[in-house]
């Protein structure tokens, strides 16, 4: 074969790589005065076991077949751990008519739910459906955008929330967001801020201390900073990030805890800790969680309500939803023909 | 082809030499004034008091402008951080939503950067003119006749804050604007008040950046001339004003209401220019004012350091 051809176009056909590849790894006499060539074009790649030939043909992907693929959790334990759900609990937050206008635009259409301690419910559906609109009223957070608006009524244990000190609402319905963001402190401190009384010192750090531990545990993130709490945050890991933001949400031990969409930002592995952490969370909390992952969803979720261009479409177990989806647009999402 | 090149050859050695001719100018500074101040600058004259003398062996040495530098920078550091500070807060966080609003954040806006576009000199005339309203008259020391002159450290300070603060402000500005606004939801998710998120999360992110504002603005103080001479009346040495009474608090007032000079106006009145024509002391003072000026940039340069390896986080923005 000609080497010149090889150099000039550094695209041969797939044969002729392949061809290429193997006269080279015979090492014959013309195939070394190609490396030398090579190598003077490439002076990096002039050391003495280069392969000659990665600057002529495209990059070849090893696939290792010959091992099994390794899971976290296997899916037939995360599959038993589903089955462990418990009971629904008393009904925490009740949602009657419930619609949310910035400026003229609906963004949310009468909307009425029910959420319950013990379950987790996953708000599905397409971007701009709004569902993070109809996540950040439950604890008021839509009123920091000026042109928001909100009709209907949300009860939280029967009292209307807007009865409620935003500050009190907010700290019993915590929330969780799509970024990790703790603040720029020491792990300790981030914890130990949303105990605090506003922005008072006190209590004092011995006071705080089995507190913050016990936040750090429950979000499964003590075993792993334990030995310095007052490294800065946001030297951790996004997924140790986005626990830390956990912790920090359920220190004051909310009744509800908002998650929106808690995973876009992270790698699998870290994923399936925070799911796992969404299971062991919802026996004491009431969890809403918006996500764009329907497989994350049919993986947490014991109610799913599937939301589209603001209007609550179907609203059922998780099961249901997926597998019997009354409505056809519940049917055409879930099998994914939009999106 | 070949033109392309040829200009974006001569722009670079532009560049190159528009960069290394600045360093050079700032080398030349220090190098000189190194040189000048080493060769005149006596370890006595940082401890004694000038005299007046034309006689350059005994008129004294600069301790009074050294400490009347320190005073002026205190005061107006101290006027000027809370309210640069506050206002930059205020802008940020409460300055958005509703017209009325917006509006007023813009007023106060650009009238902060009309102070900062403003001659330091017409600053200097305006404390003036405040201070020696009888209203203010306690402030500042009185003539013989009984008439206030609005001379005072007290009153040179508060004139010093107003240049002190855009520099300040900016910078603070500047630095709550680079906070992200997931911090700020993240503070609110958590049930706590805009004060509280202000208090503890905003202002501690941006500690650098109000560092950094902090010694701009002191340059600016340690670095000016006009309010010396014209509000703190540019005496020889630092006189007391208003006889205070009290014990302890007394002395410090009496000194507060007090005339005085700086290292600045030393430097001008030693030098030819000045009367008191004595260069070399004028040089010696004069290094000092750069060593200062120097060892402050060193000084932030370790905070916002040590800061953003404390809480691996930065604001970005106010940088020198």
């Amino acid at each position: 074969m000609n080497l010149d051809d090889t150099l000039i176009d550094p695209w041969p056909l797939e044969a002729e790589a392949v061809g290429e590849r193997a006269d080279l790894s015979g090492m014959g006499a013309d195939t070394a005065t190609a490396r030398a060539g090579i190598a003077a074009q490439r002076p990096d790649l002039a050391g003495e076991r280069v392969e000659p030939s990665r600057d002529a043909v495209p990059p070849v992907r090893t696939i290792v077949v010959d091992r099994v693929p390794t899971a976290v959790v296997p899916p037939q334990e995360r599959e038993a751990r589903r089955t462990l759900a418990t009971e629904a609990g008393p009904e925490r937050l009740s949602l009657r008519d419930v619609s949310i206008y910035y400026g003229e635009k609906r963004a949310v259409n009468s909307v009425s739910l029910n959420i319950h301690q013990g379950e987790v419910l996953a708000l599905i559906g397409p971007s701009g459906c709004g569902k993070t609109s109809l996540l950040r009223t439950l604890n008021r957070l839509t009123e920091l955008t000026p042109s928001a608006a909100r009709a209907g009524e949300i009860l939280l244990d029967g009292q209307d929330v807007h009865a409620l000190q935003d500050t009190t609402l907010r700290s019993r319905v915590a929330m969780v967001f799509q970024q990790p963001n703790p603040f720029p402190m020491s792990i300790f401190d981030n914890v130990a801020f949303a105990l605090r009384e506003q922005s008072r010192k006190k209590p004092r750090r011995r006071e705080l201390e089995p507190l913050v531990i016990d936040a750090l545990r429950r979000a499964g993130l003590y075993e792993e900073v334990r030995d310095d709490l007052n490294r800065p945050a946001l030297r951790l890991s996004g997924g140790q990030q986005q626990r830390l933001c956990i912790a920090r949400a359920i220190a004051m031990r909310p009744e509800v805890l908002l998650m929106d969409e808690p995973c876009s930002a992270l790698d699998p592995i870290s994923t399936g800790v925070i799911e796992e952490l969404i299971h062991e969370l919802r026996r004491d909390l009431a969890v809403v969680i918006v996500t764009h992952n329907l497989a994350q969803a049919r993986r947490v979720a014991d109610k799913v309500a599937f939301m589209y261009l603001g209007d609550l479409i179907e609203y059922g177990t998780a099961d249901q939803v997926f597998d019997e989806p009354r409505a056809v647009r519940t049917r055409d999402y879930v099998r994914g023909t939009f999106g | 082809m070949r033109t392309w090149r040829l200009r974006d050859q001569i722009i670079l050695i532009a560049a190159w030499a528009a960069g290394l001719g600045l360093c050079a100018v700032t080398g030349a500074i220090v190098i000189y004034m190194g040189v000048k101040g080493f060769q005149y600058l006596r370890p006595e004259l940082l401890v004694t008091h000038p005299k007046t003398s034309e006689n350059g062996a005994v008129s004294g040495g600069f301790l009074d402008p050294l400490i009347g530098t320190a005073v002026l920078t205190a005061i107006g550091i101290a006027l000027a951080l809370p309210l640069g500070v506050c206002s930059a807060a205020w802008i940020v966080e409460y300055g958005q939503g509703g017209r009325v609003r917006q509006t007023l954040a813009r007023v106060v806006e650009s009238s902060i950067e009309i102070v900062a576009g403003t001659p330091d000199i017409v600053i200097a005339i305006f404390g003036l003119a405040v201070f020696e309203m009888g209203l203010f008259g306690p402030l500042s020391t009185a003539s013989e006749s009984g008439v206030v002159t609005g001379h005072s450290f007290f009153a040179a300070g508060a004139t010093m804050s107003l240049i002190a603060l855009p520099p300040l402000f900016a910078a603070t500005r500047e630095g709550l604007q680079a906070v992200p606004a997931h911090m700020r939801e993240a503070a609110y998710a958590l049930g706590k008040t805009r004060i509280a998120t202000i208090r503890r999360v905003l202002l501690p992110s941006v500690r650098s950046n109000i560092a950094t504002g902090v010694t701009l603005g002191i340059s600016r103080i340690v670095g000016d001339t006009a309010i010396v001479i014209v509000v703190l009346g540019e005496t020889l040495r630092n006189e007391p004003g208003r006889t205070v009474s009290i014990p302890i608090v007394g002395p410090i007032l009496e000194f507060l209401t007090g005339q005085g000079s700086a290292l600045t106006s030393y430097v001008y009145d030693n030098s030819p220019a000045g009367e008191g024509n004595a260069p070399e002391k004028a040089y010696a003072a004069a290094f000092v004012l750069l060593l200062f000026i120097l060892a402050l940039n060193g000084i932030v340069g370790l905070v916002s350091r040590a800061h953003t390896r404390s809480t691996g986080f930065e604001a970005g923005g106010g940088r020198l």
